[in-house]
């Protein structure tokens, strides 16, 4: 679409992104407030992030977090990308309308039930609660979200170039891995980003699945939410989101020189 | 051979995983929907095994009494959430609508380098925590808070608005986090759009208003329908926004299954609750799944 961008369409533009923008960057200022009261600007200051450094349970919720983001992430990409696999190459196999439905169900399914289904499972067969059942747990809903991702990185793809290896002689799985693969290696890159900033986030299921001794960081910063809003919880928030952003525009730099690198080609 | 072998597992993998993880839950959910509460642990009492075989299950199942089913009915609490929150989560998806689109559409109408960076602008909040963008509004909303300060400041208000633990706060609090879900399908359905149509229309002597609901309007229905079933779904059994920013008055089917769960230890009923929010949200939920895999079978 194209046309002229009229001034009504600039103003929405405008508006949108302050709208979405704002609350953060409000976040982020108020991080470096000198006053406890966190409504209240009383100069600027660092102390609340020497604060952070110093809660030993923040920090090790920060590092459980971690951990779990990032198994479950390279687990999700694996079998996420599996999963794309199956549904854009397989079209026809006997259980696929109820594969389908399994594959798009938890991309809009509300967390509790998940969680709470989930942890059930894991009473059920008596499987002890702790960083492996969250991790476990993360892996399943974020797979989806990878599978959509790879999904329709690969519709796009021209399957031709992988039989012709394959007419050359290569068997199916190296044909896969050389010629699909390498084609198809960003979107599996944003669905391992994807998923791991997914389980980063993670409150809901977290908090359904875990045990005793893996209290994820958002399962912390909401206990501490719950007693009010305070500045060392807004230092918090800013160093996550500044972890986020770096990676988001580090993946999307990339991306932008291999799209260029493939122009000229 | 190898190569059959190869497909299979390609596909069997991800299949039991979720098998498994997804649907096995399910089953384990509704089982004990269906179990009586008791106390110990875990807190309920099964009225069938899945090893009991289909003919002494099915004899089970027709002397169940579905106590808790009957319990959520008689108990005006649990419809009043159910209720509530569907129209909670209807009023913030038409909000969430009215301030996407324009949005969509100017992004969709922005100079070609441009779209790009916007694009990555939408996406960029839905990378960063949902929790921490929930919480950055407490501080705007509350009483003392910056949004009010702002406002007296101006003159605008002469008292302090109370918004915070209202249903305002919660509408505010899911358009906030789930516009990108709107904006992102309404987008590309209205970037792929031909202007030329548009053109054609007001050739014909169509208003521009006119061209707009005729052409973009109607061609955008299926991005739009995306995007409303996206922010939806999702904001019926949304538990962390009502949590936060909803007061006490605040009804919502997922924070009442919290609480059934997490404060009253009572499994049985949080797992009727979690079985009906299912079922009323199996149509939406097949609807978006539809819509999903013909969106695929076209790109292909």
């Amino acid at each position: 679409m194209s046309g002229r961008w009229s001034w009504f369409n600039i103003t929405s533009v405008v508006f949108g992104f302050a709208f979405l923008y704002l609350p953060i960057v409000l976040l982020v200022i108020y991080s470096f407030n000198e006053s406890r009261l966190v409504t209240v600007w009383a100069g600027f200051s660092t102390k609340w992030y020497g604060e952070l450094f110093r809660n030993e349970s923040i920090l090790d919720a920060a590092w459980v977090t971690v951990r779990v983001a990032f198994i479950s992430a390279s687990v999700a990409t694996v079998l996420g990308t599996l999963a794309a696999v199956s549904l854009v190459r397989f079209t026809r196999f006997r259980g696929r309308t109820l594969f389908t439905g399994m594959v798009y169900a938890p991309l809009v399914m509300p967390e509790v039930i998940t969680g709470l289904s989930l942890l059930l499972l894991f009473v059920a067969i008596d499987f002890a609660r702790g960083f492996w059942t969250v991790t476990l747990a993360h892996i399943t809903f974020s797979l989806c979200f990878v599978a959509v991702v790879v999904q329709s990185r690969l519709v796009s793809f021209d399957k031709s170039l992988e039989e012709a290896a394959q007419d050359l002689g290569c068997p199916p799985f190296q044909a896969f891995m050389k010629v699909t693969l390498p084609v198809i290696f960003p979107a599996v890159i944003s669905g391992w980003m994807l998923a791991f900033t997914l389980s980063l986030d993670d409150l809901v299921i977290a908090s359904f699945t875990s045990g005793p001794g893996a209290t994820t960081l958002p399962m912390k910063i909401y206990s501490q939410v719950r007693l009010g809003v305070t500045p060392e919880i807004n230092a918090v928030c800013t160093i996550l989101i500044g972890i986020v952003t770096t990676g988001v525009i580090i993946a999307a730099l990339l991306n932008k020189r291999r799209a260029m690198q493939d122009d000229r080609v | 051979m190898l190569r059959a072998v190869t497909n299979r597992l390609v596909i069997l993998i991800p299949y039991f995983w979720l098998l498994f993880f997804f649907l096995l839950p399910f089953l384990i959910v509704l089982r004990i929907a269906l179990s009586d509460l008791e106390y110990g642990q875990p807190p309920y009492a099964p009225q069938f095994s899945f090893s009991d075989g289909w003919e002494v299950i099915s004899e089970k199942l027709s002397r169940l009494d579905f106590e808790n089913f009957a319990f959520l009915a008689g108990d005006k609490l649990y419809i009043n959430s159910y209720l509530s929150s569907l129209y909670i989560a209807f009023v913030s998806t038409i909000l969430t609508l009215l301030i996407g689109f324009p949005l969509a559409y100017g992004m969709a109408r922005a100079p070609e380098n441009l779209r790009p960076i916007l694009l990555m602008m939408v996406i960029l909040p839905f990378w960063t925590s949902f929790l921490i963008r929930v919480y950055a509004w407490i501080g705007i909303l509350k009483r003392e808070g910056l949004l009010n300060q702002f406002l007296l400041w101006l003159g605008v208000i002469d008292a302090p608005l109370e918004i915070l633990s209202t249903n305002k706060a919660v509408f505010i609090g899911i358009v906030y986090s789930y516009l990108p879900f709107m904006v992102l399908p309404i987008y590309s359905t209205l970037e792929k759009m031909d202007e030329s149509l548009v053109e054609a229309a007001r050739d014909l002597g169509c208003t521009r208003i006119a061209a707009f609901w005729k052409v973009t309007a109607r061609l955008a229905v299926p991005g739009v329908l995306a995007g409303c079933l996206l922010v939806f779904i999702p904001a019926v059994g949304e538990f962390v926004i009502p949590d936060l920013l909803g007061g006490s008055g605040t009804l919502m089917i997922g924070k009442t299954l919290w609480i059934e769960f997490f404060n009253n230890s009572d499994w049985t009923v949080a797992s009727a609750i979690a079985m009906i929010l299912l079922i009323v949200l199996v149509v939406p939920i097949v609807w978006f799944q539809n819509a999903q895999a013909r969106a695929t079978e076209a790109g292909r």
